[in-house]
């Protein structure tokens, strides 16, 4: 239709109204416009939208997907009070503080401490910063599971190093067995794989900053320590920001990598929120009860991606 | 400072001692971080033996025996039965035999390996289109609430997965799709597609309209300026954000392992589950966890340059 429409002559063309024009070329912008974005946006609510009114219906019964046939009966907010006043569910909120806490902590200190170094731009940083980068591509529960190997005791590479390194007989401390070790084991692998992100985002964050604002400082005499404190960091923030807020969002709904290597033992020591949620709905099948919890995190986690996405939005400014 | 007298000293560039320290701090980070890595894939190489010695033996003559217990099931015989055997066929049927065992059959690798295979790139072909159709939508047209939409594509991202896994669990067992490879396709499309759109709209962002209106002066539709122009000059950032699903499909674990159990089932829920006799057999896990590890380490290589865009969808740009 098109081709033969450009044999007319370019006259006509121009003086054809657009909106007649359109219709004779083919769809109006609206209708692609439209057309384009509706297969997305129908896959996204059959398989996240969908879903997540079920799971709030679901959490007002006491629907168990392991007895379908019983009656489902409604219950009410039930389920919610029984959360908040679950001593289970709070001691899994305490560890999932405690996880996300210090592996922010520890991977904004490394990570920023790296991009500040490799900003220095010290000969063959690009491909030392690749290397850097490889371990947050793994797949997380396959780096849950060889770490597994590394904290053996006796056998384990970890142990042996500690013990090389201290004196510490290897097997006089397991990582994973302890109570007290545990919830450190999994903040030292998450650091291990995640503190490349953190560099990875500090980094652009330090290389966004104008080199003028050095020199004049410089011509200002401003030590580099001032330089540091009033120049570098407050620039390289929103970027900050923006790395701990993803960490944060992405530890709190933590899974696989923990689940492969504790399995939120010993006890429940290391039982995050998510570990929680999976013994309550695929093991005891508590559907109801599990349904509002995740509830809960959905809740939670919407807000700090509202969050981050004005962070986002922040950075892309500059 | 500055070694060579004929340029002048510039602030913003380090002196040859700060890049030389900073570049041996990232190095030494680097080779600390690398090690865990080095570890699993030399354990891939090691006898079961050598894997649980103590001390860890870091020197080692190299055994396909790894290898050979990933890819085959094996059953133990009695040594006359073995003797009545004959000469071994191949490598593996010599390995196996030395240990008083005989091969049994093919083990699941192979097929959850294919598994993988199959479902990352069915859900990262369709991830793309729909993305890239709904990111030039976006893109190029007014769309009533745009942010509002956007926000909520990507938000459907952040939704922790095992929340999101009980009404897909139910539903899929509704409608048949559990533990099926196209059910897995569709879900990793849902969750991929929101990095694809945000990604994907910075590419054709940064394509000049003036393109597109070019190509329809000259008579194309837009439709046709749509995959005659845009398309072919968003190439780069096609590839990079199919990558990038790829990643995402290849590594996912928790909906995996809730919703696929046999035929459907990826090779991260498989390779925690290699065991030999006597606890895990780690040089078959150290075999497998290596050869899954490859496609992820090419991958990172060709993309270290989108990584930064990638990982905050596509807000920093660098």
């Amino acid at each position: 239709m098109s081709s033969k429409f450009n044999k007319v002559p370019e006259l006509t063309a121009r003086s054809t109204p657009t909106a007649v024009a359109n219709a004779v070329r083919g769809l109006s912008d609206k209708a692609i416009a439209w057309l384009f974005i509706l297969p997305t946006m129908v896959l996204l609510l059959a398989i996240n939208i969908f879903p997540l009114f079920w799971t709030i219906y679901l959490s007002f019964t006491n629907y168990a997907s392991n007895r379908p046939k019983r009656p489902v009966l409604n219950v009410g907010l039930q389920w919610y009070r029984d959360i908040l006043g679950s001593p289970e569910v709070w001691s899994a909120m305490q560890s999932t503080a405690h996880f996300v806490f210090w592996t922010i902590f520890f991977q904004l200190i490394i990570g920023f401490g790296l991009a500040y170094l490799i900003d220095r731009k010290f000969r063959g940083h690009a491909f030392w910063t690749t290397i850097i980068l490889i371990p947050m591509m793994l797949s997380p529960a396959v780096v849950g599971n060889f770490w597994k190997f590394l904290y053996q005791p006796q056998i384990g590479l970890f142990n042996y190093l500690v013990s090389f390194f201290t004196g510490i007989p290897p097997s006089s401390f397991e990582m994973l067995g302890s109570v007290k070790l545990a919830p450190w084991a999994i903040v030292i692998v998450d650091t291990w794989m995640w503190t490349p992100y953190v560099m990875l985002i500090c980094l652009a964050g330090l290389r966004s900053i104008p080199d003028y604002i050095y020199e004049a400082a410089e011509v200002d005499r401003a030590s580099k320590f001032r330089q540091f404190w009033s120049i570098t960091l407050p620039m390289a923030l929103p970027f900050i920001m923006l790395a701990v807020l993803f960490r944060g969002i992405e530890n709190f709904k933590m899974f696989d990598m923990v689940m492969l290597l504790t399995g939120g033992g010993p006890g429940s020591t290391t039982e995050l929120a998510s570990i929680t949620l999976k013994r309550q709905a695929f093991e005891a099948y508590r559907t109801g009860y599990s349904s509002a919890f995740a509830i809960i995190l959905f809740v939670t986690v919407f807000g700090l991606a509202n969050i981050y996405v004005k962070a986002l939005n922040r950075v892309k400014q500059r | 400072m500055s070694a060579s007298s004929s340029q002048a000293h510039s602030v913003v560039v380090p002196s040859s001692t700060t890049k030389r320290v900073a570049g041996s701090l990232v190095i030494l980070y680097a080779m600390i971080s690398m090690l865990p890595l080095f570890w699993i894939i030399a354990t891939g190489w090691k006898t079961p033996p050598d894997s649980i010695s103590y001390p860890p033996k870091i020197v080692f003559n190299p055994s396909l025996e790894g290898y050979c217990n990933l890819f085959t099931t094996r059953t133990r015989q009695t040594t006359e039965y073995i003797q009545s055997l004959g000469e071994p066929k191949g490598t593996c049927d010599a390995v196996t035999r030395k240990r008083e065992m005989v091969i049994a059959g093919q083990s699941n690798y192979v097929p959850r390996f294919i598994n993988s295979l199959t479902i990352a790139f069915g859900s990262t072909f369709l991830a793309v289109c729909l993305g890239v159709l709904t990111a030039y939508a976006f893109s190029r047209f007014k769309i009533p609430l745009a942010d509002d939409l956007l926000f909520f594509i990507l938000s459907t991202r952040m939704m922790p997965p095992i929340a999101v896994a009980i009404p897909i669990y139910l539903m899929y067992r509704e409608i048949g799709l559990s533990d099926t490879a196209l059910g897995m396709i569709l879900l990793y499309t849902a969750v991929n597609v929101s990095l694809a759109v945000w990604l994907l709209k910075g590419f054709i962002d940064e394509i000049p309209r003036e393109y597109e209106e070019a190509a329809m002066i000259d008579g194309y539709t837009r439709l046709q300026s749509f995959f005659k122009v845009v398309l072919p000059q968003a190439a780069t950032g096609i590839a990079a954000t199919g990558i990038f699903c790829l990643i995402f499909a290849w590594n996912e674990y928790a909906f995996a392992v809730l919703l696929t159990s046999g035929a459907a089932q990826t090779s991260p829920p498989f390779i925690p589950t290699i065991i030999g006799e006597g606890g895990m057999d780690w040089p078959a896990v150290g075999a497998g966890t290596t050869l899954f590890l490859i496609p992820i380490l090419v991958f990172t290589i060709l993309l270290r340059k989108h990584l930064l865009r990638g990982i905050t969808f596509g807000a920093v740009r660098k």
